[in-house]
């Protein structure tokens, strides 16, 4: 392991020999893999990494007595009696509640303010898994990381548990006396002195309360702050349209989609529906098929630029110039310069031009919410230019109750406090000490305020810092409603009573009204009521009806916002900023893709989520390209004190190919020092040196070594597959290259359906001297995978929920390092071609459920077996942990319990737990099941109803949340099953088939569809 | 040479190998016995319950179906325990005063739960399905013994999975028909391996043992 850290993962980037081309066609997961260092080579050899092997002198006499006495201490175990159990029934139980069979309830989650529809299983009471709702516009049966791991966020024992004042604690009934005195004064001066400050809210119920407020106070103010807000989208259509208007993507009708320097699958109000929109338009199920076509032109790597077709590397700073250019090009009047900037061809840009214009209507130009709002303006122009504007594009009133600019509204806050006019603040699930940017003194002028009430599910930063911290009610605890990405509203139903007597939004604002004992229930459906009976609703006769079907769907009929007709210039945009020298670095802040703004970094499942391409756990890092670090002479794990206006911060590197040169990516979201056990300390803080004007594109930055390092944990060479197969004289070079990943354009799928192939020497079905004990082609079922690496995105939802689903633990940043990380599903990246532009491409990984599994012949208790419908099956109680299986299994999808990772102790997150899957106790080992207790489950169903299970009824989890259905399950016996169609497409191959494995989980090889006008 | 070992050697030694053999034996047996004994299985132990609840008064003298009280039965892996709401169905309107229910009166009025001593328990990485069971026709007192006679209930058999693969490798020794599945007390006709074959392939049972029928 020492070897690994000090020479693999710092290879010496400065000599990089340019390589032979059969090199260029190589995958790579990691640099140090590429360069292929003898250290690394050695270090990644065993199947998990060696750890620091504690020196001790035992000799064989020692192992000897140790072992006899393990065997020993190991059969004493063995005689645990059950323990004495009692069995509790209900009083009174309730309606519908049936022991064993989970109910799903239709719920919203908000994200950023806007919601996410989602199905909600609960067992007995017990929300366990968030699924997507297929009836909610913005879902359509997926979810997101955040969605899934929303369930533990319930749970966390980090959760703020009992209302507090100054740190003591106290009580609810307390906390509305004291509000009540200081709510006295406020009344009699009309709320001058009353503050409010909200993330961004659509939740029509909220702001009507909050306007209510507002007319009992008026001289009260109500502000919003998301830190990573749509404050430049928002701003990009007032300049465009003259009003704010909120853009909905139709990527259903778009052929061909530019983004610029945007991660539309990821983090946008309706990023999961863009993504599976975006898929379908690439299924390919059939040669003649088409399919769409994505330029992405980006700073870092993110999951939708892993699709483009074209990916260019630009700095986020010269968007607005290739976005100018791409409008002079398609004939935007006013749009200033027509030259791309340095590092975009001509070439690339006509291409671009050409296709957008040969695709009039089904063309889509998009940006990033982190691009400055004369982008979005541009953008907005050159669709209409092109007639994608009401095509590709619609625009809705905005989703947002009351749009603002968000940053003006906390920096208006901010004066107001700092110049003590403000005398009661109260703050609603936000947490600006930590996430107010640098040049916003946030904390100093807050405490200027003599009365201060946070209401927040977490003890966090800004809690530290108020007179009161009230427990806030999860969205799963509490009544409300909420906006999709269309307008489309949907009921917030909670699913259990407040965990810790939490309350919401909704309520507190109604305690401020003065209504005490207000439900949250009774708000929200007054709400509707009014809405319904001033006919702004079609409800239909009885209310009652309509509100019922409401909540069975998810959402509410007719809410949906209607299309508006508006009209783009550029006229209003500044002018355009002096491009950067193009030696100058920027520094990009991104929203992580784990923990989001912060709000999510109590969350375990997220933290040790590896991230998308880096593969990080536990950290954020500074994102540098190879050619950079070496220029600047950074290695990875060197911590690099970054300055910017007098502001600094340290923060480690990492190398990351394909970023672009001269611009380094840090994730916001990190560096948390108020956030519980999981979340403190982890990373850094990139709010510390972010700032109002240009809160996400810094520019003027200083990065100079500090000399110290800081360990980075990433997967990247974790469990890696030998790509080279055994080379035998009789096969081709083509036999030895296992092509892990398979790739190829359109035109080579349509000259050749075949091309991705195992070559006709390979020998994929040897002989075996084993009967065939099951043929399984004969069974009722046989199960099955196809993965179709042309619209898997990388974002890694499924991993989440397989977290949630399959009770995996948590094992912490220390033991991911020893490579000892319990996922089961994981999504490895693999890099092609020139290190600092490569291609990449994301696999999924799990149980591949082979035929001739290499784990079942050496398990010495016979612990994996096969089960007659091709499963290979792991049973928890026989394992005596060997770990011969995980060795033996080339995919290295085994998953280990060196310790005793479950949690077993404590009791918050015993509810969470699912109830029909073993929680792993030390020393077993584990892999993905397929999900086997659902399988059990829709089997049990179908024999009793006397029939077969049906195509889709049974999904497995990581199939049930993915956003592009890139992952199809089902039974391959079954001629007319979706799984058995897919894989009998030219495109399906078996990983390492040639070690006769024969693979129950295949994939569909990647297709690229490049414009022939761009070389290169 | 005089004689190393004495005469008596040849004794002791006989003694000794045959005896350590028995030892060796008797130990291996008496970890079965205790095994297989009521104090490790709890199997036909009598708990001490809240209620001293009778299956046989109920189902016998009363004649109620088991459905009444566990009523996920035939749809759930959970056969259901009745709430307290279910006893009082009927113990509203009679045995009001009984000091015997005391606990379940007090548990309706208070809206504290009873506790029940758990008499059938499967370790947490076993998974059992009861409506799938009733369905092929598996009776309840096939694993729960003849109920109807069981004044205070007890667990019939140890649970044990080879008792469990006994009855999944023949199922013709065991299954019944389905109307006959709920019947409190229930003796096997004569005939119950050819009736258990024909209700095979009528109810398409199949033999399941593999690892994933019960462990996940």
């Amino acid at each position: 392991m020492s070897d690994l850290k000090s020479q693999a993962t710092s290879p010496d980037l400065v000599n990089i020999n340019p390589e032979p081309d059969s090199a260029r066609q190589r995958f790579w997961r990691s640099v140090e893999e590429r360069e292929g260092t003898a250290a690394f080579l050695e270090a990644v050899a065993p199947e998990f990494p060696q750890g620091e092997v504690p020196k001790t002198a035992l000799n064989r006499r020692d192992l000897l007595k140790l072992m006899g006495a393990s065997a020993g201490l190991a059969g004493i175990t063995a005689c645990t009696k059950l323990p004495a159990q009692k069995i509790v029934p209900y009083v009174r139980q309730p309606e519908e509640f049936v022991p064993g069979i989970p109910l799903f309830f239709a719920t919203a989650m908000p994200f950023n303010g806007v919601g996410r529809g989602l199905l909600v299983e609960s067992h007995l009471g017990r929300p366990t898994k968030a699924e997507g709702n297929p009836g909610h516009p913005g879902s359509l049966g997926a979810t997101d990381v955040f969605g899934q791991a929303s369930v533990l966020t319930l749970y966390s024992p980090d959760r703020a548990q009992i209302p507090t004042h100054l740190g003591k604690v106290a009580t609810w009934e307390e906390f509305i006396e004291d509000l009540g005195d200081h709510l006295v004064d406020e009344r009699s001066s009309g709320g001058k002195g009353l503050r409010i400050l909200t993330g961004t809210i659509t939740s029509p119920t909220l702001a009507d309360q909050i306007q209510g407020l507002l007319t009992d106070f008026p001289q009260a103010h109500w502000h919003q702050y998301e830190p990573c807000g749509r404050d430049a989208a928002r701003e990009g259509a007032r300049l465009a349209f003259g009003q704010y208007v909120t853009a909905v993507y139709r990527l259903d009708k778009a052929d061909v989609v530019v983004s610029l320097d945007s991660d539309f699958m990821f983090g946008e109000p309706g990023s999961i529906r863009y993504a599976r929109d975006f898929a379908d338009c690439r299924r390919l199920t059939y040669p003649g098929a088409t399919s769409n076509r994505l330029y992405a032109a980006e700073s870092t790597p993110t999951i939708t630029g892993s699709l483009a077709d074209h990916r260019l590397q630009v700095r986020s700073s010269a968007v607005e110039a290739l976005a100018r250019a791409l409008a002079a090009a398609v004939g935007v009047a006013g749009s200033g310069s027509a030259e791309p900037p340095a590092g975009v061809s001509a070439d690339w840009l006509a291409g671009v031009v050409n296709d957008l214009k040969a695709h009039r209507g089904t063309g889509l130009v998009v940006t990033g919410d982190h691009q400055p709002p004369a982008v979005h303006a541009l953008v907005h122009a050159i669709n209409q230019a092109l007639g994608n504007a009401g095509q590709t594009v619609v625009y809705t009133a905005p989703v947002e109750a009351n749009a603002i600019d968000e940053m003006k509204s906390l920096k208006d806050l901010v004066a107001a406090m700092d110049a003590g006019q403000v005398r009661t603040l109260i703050l609603m699930g936000v947490n600006p000490v930590y996430s107010a940017p640098a040049d916003v003194p946030f904390l100093a002028a807050m405490q200027k305020v003599d009365f201060r009430v946070h209401l927040g599910l977490f003890v966090d930063e800004t809690a530290a810092q108020c007179h009161w911290q009230v427990p806030e009610a999860h969205y799963l605890e509490a009544w409300g409603d909420v906006r999709a990405y269309d307008g489309t509203a949907s009921v917030i139903q909670p699913l259990i009573a407040p965990i810790y007597n939490g309350k919401s939004a909704l309520e507190m604002v109604a305690v401020l009204r003065g209504q005490t004992y207000a439900s949250g229930h009774d708000l929200v459906r007054d709400y509707w009521q009014r809405q319904a009976s001033g006919g702004h609703l079609n409800a239909g006769a009885n209310f009652e009806d309509f509100w019922e079907t409401s909540l069975n769907n998810g959402t509410i009929e007719g809410t949906t916002f209607p299309v508006k007709q508006v009209s783009a210039s550029v006229g209003a945009i500044p002018a355009a900023p002096r491009p950067l020298a193009s030696d100058a670095v920027e520094l990009v802040l991104r929203p992580s893709t784990s923990l989001w703004d912060g709000s999510f970094a109590h969350n375990a499942w997220l933290l040790e989520l590896p991230q998308p391409f880096t593969k990080l756990t536990w950290d954020n890092a500074l994102l540098v390209s190879p050619g950079t670090a070496a220029r600047l002479g950074f290695k990875r794990e060197d911590m690099v004190k970054v300055q910017v206006d007098g502001r600094e911060i340290t923060a480690p590197v990492f190398i990351l190919p394909g970023q672009t040169p001269n611009s380094i990516t840090l994730h916001l979201g990190y560096g948390r020092t108020v956030a519980g056990g999981a979340g403190t300390g982890v990373g850094v803080n990139a709010y510390l040196i972010r700032t109002s004007a240009t809160p996400w594109i810094l520019t003027g930055v200083q990065f100079s070594k500090t000399g110290t390092t800081h360990h980075l944990v990433t997967t990247q060479n974790n469990h890696l597959i030998e790509q080279n197969g055994q080379l035998h004289e009789e096969e081709s070079d083509a036999a030895f290259d296992r092509r892990v990943v398979r790739v190829g354009t359109l035109d080579d799928y349509r000259r050749n359906p075949a091309f991705a192939q195992d070559p006709p020497e390979v020998n994929t079905e040897a002989p075996s001297l084993y009967p065939n004990y099951y043929d399984y082609t004969k069974q009722q079922y046989s199960w099955g995978m196809s993965i179709d690496l042309n619209t898997c995105i990388g974002c890694n939802a499924c991993i989440i929920a397989c977290y949630a689903e399959n009770n995996i633990a948590v094992v912490g940043k220390d033991e991911v390092d020893n490579g000892r990380d319990m996922q089961w599903i994981r999504v490895d990246t693999y890099f092609r071609g020139d290190l600092e532009n490569p291609e990449a491409y994301n696999e999924v990984l799990l149980c591949q459920q082979c035929e001739n599994a290499p784990c079942e012949y050496v398990c010495p208790v016979g612990a994996t077996v096969h089960s007659p419908e091709g499963l290979n099956l792991m049973v928890y109680n026989r394992c005596v942990g060997t770990r011969y299986c995980s060795n033996n299994c080339p995919y290295k999808v085994r998953r280990f319990n060196f310790k005793l990772y479950s949690d077993f102790q404590t009791p918050s997150l015993f509810p969470l737990r699912n109830p029909d899957v073993t929680v792993r106790s030390r020393g077993v080992m584990e892999k993905c099941s397929y999900c086997l207790q659902r399988i059990m489950e829709a089997k049990i169903v179908a024999e009793r109803e006397s029939r077969s299970v049906r195509d889709g009824e049974v999904q497995t989890a990581c199939q049930q949340t993915c956003p592009t259905r890139a992952i199809i399950f089902g039974n391959m016996n079954d001629p007319s099953s979706a799984v058995k169609k897919l894989k009998q497409q030219p495109r399906d191959y078996g990983l390492l088939r040639d070690l006769n494995t024969r693979p129950h989980t295949t994939y569909l090889a990647r297709l690229k569809n490049p414009n022939p006008e761009i070389k290169g | 040479m005089p004689q190393v070992f004495h005469r008596s050697m040849n004794t002791i030694s006989r003694v000794s190998i045959v005896g350590l053999v028995m030892l060796i034996g008797g130990f291996f047996y008496f970890c079965w016995a205790v095994n297989m004994s009521p104090y490790y299985t709890r199997a036909k132990l009598q708990l001490i319950q809240p209620v001293p609840f009778s299956h046989k008064h109920h189902t016998m003298d009363d004649g109620i179906d088991c459905r009444y009280c566990h009523t996920s039965v035939e749809n759930s892996s959970f056969a259901g325990l009745p709430p307290t709401e279910t006893c009082m169905t009927c113990h509203s309107q009679i045995w009001t005063n009984s000091v015997m229910l005391e606990p379940v009166r007090a548990s309706y009025a208070t809206g504290q739960s009873l506790e029940w001593a758990r008499v059938n328990a499967l370790p947490d990485f076993v998974y059992f399905n009861h409506s799938i069971h009733v369905h092929k026709g598996i009776g309840c007192t096939t694993c729960h013994g003849q109920l109807g006679e069981m004044p205070i209930t007890w667990k019939q058999n140890t649970l044990y999975m080879r008792w469990c693969i006994n009855c999944h490798k023949h199922p013709e020794q065991f299954v019944r028909k389905r109307e006959d599945v709920f019947k409190p007390v229930y003796n096997p006709p004569k005939d119950q391996i050819a009736m258990g074959r024909r209700l095979i392939k009528e109810y398409k049972i199949r033999s399941l043992i593999t690892c994933d029928t019960c462990h996940r």
